[in-house]
């Protein structure tokens, strides 16, 4: 859910903002469930843009990270339709002012390229990006950064031919979230109604 | 000495069973006296366990596992408690998916165990794998797979706890051969919490003082109820909360019955064919309530123009349900049992004289342009109509009635008469022909001492005709109103109005009904006549045993009133 100290408002009914929208879904270590979330976008056809997944900081509680470009109403929609999951701990939405994320690329070049062409070097000086294997046939570079910055370096390379390209889903960090911990807590109390 | 005879004392105590046998415990431990199901290789083991526990649980054999999972949802519905239905892998699984489908956008409380291959033999395409798990995810409340005979008892406890508590709706449990042939010590304890789970969210009371204001300054409130009230056993506090504050209300198709249909404050069915008043009306009120309904777009019909007038109130156990279809001005979350109990001491009491009047005086409106053509015309072919107004006479709003999906299933909500709850049993959501024979069998096996009657089109008979083999077999007692107008006819009904009247592929050329129901060792008659029609309705409810009552009807006729999709409620046609 959206927390109440967040800097979006609900908006009147019929008014649409349409944004990039993070979604984290918080939930327990079970077979399927990463299809049991990725249904609730497939229902409604929205295409999802980015995704990770790992453990978090509370052990058996896995996060996904999930990036998508729709109107608040509709993000509202998806978000309480996968906290209805039951094995979904808790769904929360951001928008990218409330939020610090990464993604990190990856990029192979030809060594002979770095030896050679000073210009490449400096492509990658100045985007403050890592040599992470220097081999014979190849070098593989590192940056992490937001998707404009790891896409302005791939477009600056790319006339000197990249060999391979990858780029990791958003992993993003919610500046006013409470602590999952806390959360889990208050869900331990609400879970015992019934 | 001492500690060897204790030791010996603890080993007697525990029982090491297989996985299937404890498949068989569980259920008995659950309360479980009735299962539907359909046998095959990957469940045999369940089933020779079931063998050796037949006085405990009853096993009912369907003649598909389609009948076995619409009988579940028909027992759960007419009794209130789960539903359970046993399948083998593959196809047997695959044949429950359109029941657990209904089930799941109907809220019914349904626990499906079924077999699967060995777990060595997952996803390597063996005989009889298919991915049940995968297939039924968008379609259950929760599902899992269980490959250690050790996991059963959890899997099961999580299965009731989930499929009954909350919004309650369809599980899947999905055993490998090997977990039930593997064997353990079993104990079982039932399952009270899941935390990721709230069943119910916790009411808030000031949510519920804003409700209270609205609703004691409301001039117009309209009440639209839906199963809710069923599904949440509050159909006392609802009646004295609407009684209290003098409410007009309106219901779902999955609310039918909640509200006797003849109470005062009834003012009857919402949506695409429901009646005059509360669709037009609905359009007028200040205040709207909605109470356990879900804005279904066949009760709203186009959103941009429901109840813009209106504040709206929605009393619902389900957060994702709050302003998915229509923007609320105050949500009570929570079961509305509790929160309507607590509402009552906060209403102030009132009557709404002339804005119920209002309600009335276009109810005679519907009756003179509608109602007493359908239900009591003079000549012509029989309708639809006057056969439920004579299956009313005959049960005194008593029985239960099952329904198909079609034009007999809009005459039966609109015109059958309920004094109690639980008695209307119908595929609200999903609309799936095909329900009502196997439903009705499940419904009657749910509630034995109530007459079950099967009120079905000649095209939905047939989509599941084959459990007239069911009945034969348990010899259970269900009354079959065939409504024969030799077409599918809703679909004509709309050929008829929005395509020209080409009547494509929707005209039936049937069996004789007479001679399948002498096969099957059923009682059945066939009428035409309007002379004949009481007492043929009459013979059936008599008929000790089941029987078919095949009644020929106008073979086209149209269900009036009606809004046509993508208009305002308040647009509703009355021809
Ligand atoms: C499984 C399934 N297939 C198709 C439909 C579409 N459909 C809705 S009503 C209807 C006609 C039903 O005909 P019949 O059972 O004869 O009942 P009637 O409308 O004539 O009362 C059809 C085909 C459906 N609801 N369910």
């Amino acid at each position: 859910m959206k927390e109440n100290n967040s800097s979006v408002k609900s908006l009147p009914f019929g008014e649409v903002r349409r944004g990039q929208y993070t979604i984290s879904v918080f939930t327990e270590d079970q077979i399927g469930l990463l299809n049991r979330v990725s249904i609730i976008f497939t229902r409604r056809h929205i295409n999802i843009e980015s995704i990770a997944a790992s453990e978090s900081e509370v052990k058996g509680i896995h996060r996904y990270t999930i990036v998508i470009s729709e109107d608040e109403e509709l993000v509202k929609k998806v978000v309480k339709q996968l906290e209805k999951q039951v094995d979904v701990v808790g769904a929360f939405y951001h928008t990218n002012d409330e939020l610090v994320f990464q993604e990190i690329a990856l990029y192979k070049l030809p060594s002979t390229l770095i030896v050679s062409d000073g210009a490449v070097e400096r492509i990658i000086r100045s985007h403050n990006a890592r040599i992470l294997a220097f081999e014979k046939e190849f070098t593989i570079i590192e940056k992490t950064g937001h998707k404009e910055e790891t896409q302005l370096l791939f477009d600056e390379l790319n006339p000197y031919g990249i060999l391979e390209f990858v780029r990791s889903g958003r992993v993003a960090i919610t500046k006013p979230m409470k602590q999952l911990k806390e959360y889990l807590k208050e869900l331990e109390i609400a879970s015992l109604n019934n | 000495m001492e500690l060897t005879k204790i030791q010996e004392f603890d080993l007697n105590r525990t029982t090491m069973v297989t996985g299937s046998e404890a498949v068989v415990k569980c259920l008995v431990e659950e309360g479980v006296d009735i299962i539907f199901g359909y046998p095959g290789g990957a469940i045999m083991p369940v089933y020779d366990a079931l063998y050796d526990y037949q006085n405990e649980v009853k096993h009912i054999l369907t003649r598909h596992e389609q009948g076995a999972i619409h009988a579940a949802q028909g027992y759960a519905r007419s009794s209130g408690r789960v539903g359970v239905c046993l399948a083998t892998s593959g196809p047997g699984a695959t044949n429950l998916i359109t029941g657990i489908a209904d089930a799941q956008i109907d809220s019914t409380p349904l626990v499906c165990i079924t077999g699967q291959v060995h777990s060595h033999l997952l996803g390597t395409d063996a005989f009889q794998e298919t991915d049940v798990v995968g297939i039924s995810m968008p379609v259950t409340k929760w599902n899992c797979q269980v490959t250690k005979a050790e996991d059963i008892p959890a899997a099961i406890a999580k299965a009731f706890y989930v499929a009954q508590s909350g919004r309650p709706g369809p599980v899947l449990v999905d055993i490998t051969k090997d977990a039930q042939f593997g064997e353990f010590e079993f104990e079982y304890e039932k399952c009270q919490q899941v935390r990721s789970y709230v069943a119910k969210p916790i009411i808030n009371k000031d949510k519920l003082k804003e409700a209270a204001e609205l609703i004691n300054q409301a001039k117009k409130p309209l009440v639209v109820f839906g199963q809710g009230v069923i599904l949440a056993r509050a159909e006392e506090e609802f009646k004295t909360v609407i009684e209290k504050a003098g409410l007009p209300s309106a219901w779902t198709i999955m609310g039918s019955s909640a509200l006797p249909t003849n109470h005062d404050l009834n003012v009857g069915m919402l949506g695409m064919h429901g009646n005059y008043a509360p669709n037009v009306l609905t359009n007028q009120c200040d205040v709207l309530i909605a109470v356990g309904m879900r804005f279904d777009d066949r009760v709203t019909g186009n959103l941009e123009k429901y109840a813009k007038q209106a504040k709206v109130v929605h009393f619902e156990i389900d957060p994702a349900e709050i302003d998915k279809n229509v923007n609320t001005d105050v949500a009570v979350l929570g079961d509305c049992k509790e929160s309507l109990s607590l509402l009552l001491p906060l209403l102030k009491e009132n009557n709404h004289a002339n804005w119920l009047n209002e309600f009335y005086r276009l109810r005679d409106v519907e009756l003179s342009k509608v109602i007493n053509a359908e239900t009591n015309p003079k000549s012509g072919e029989l309708t639809m109509g006057e056969v439920m107004r004579r299956v009313n006479t005959h049960t005194e709003g008593k029985a239960i009635v099952v329904t198909d999906v079609g034009q007999h299933q809009m005459i039966a909500c609109r015109y059958a008469e309920f004094q109690q709850s639980k008695s209307m049993i119908t595929s609200g959501g999903l609309g799936t022909m095909g329900f009502c024979l196997p439903a009705a069998i499940g419904a009657k096996m749910g509630m034995p001492k109530k007459q079950v009657i099967a009120v079905v089109g000649d095209g939905g008979f047939q989509m599941t005709i084959q459990e007239l083999g069911t009945i034969f077999q348990t010899k259970v007692e269900v009354k079959i109103l065939l409504l024969n107008n030799q077409f599918l006819g809703m679909v004509r009904q709309w050929q008829d109005l929005f395509f020209d009247k080409r009547y494509s592929a929707t005209e039936m050329v049937n069996p004789d009904f007479q001679t399948i129901a002498k096969g099957y060792g059923i009682a059945s008659k066939q009428i035409k006549e309007r002379e004949l029609l009481n007492d043929a309705i009459k013979e059936m409810i008599e008929h000790k045993g089941s029987y078919l009552l095949e009644v020929m009807v106008g073979k086209e006729n149209n269900v009036f009133p009606m809004v046509p999709t993508g208009c305002s409620v308040s647009d509703i046609r009355l021809e």
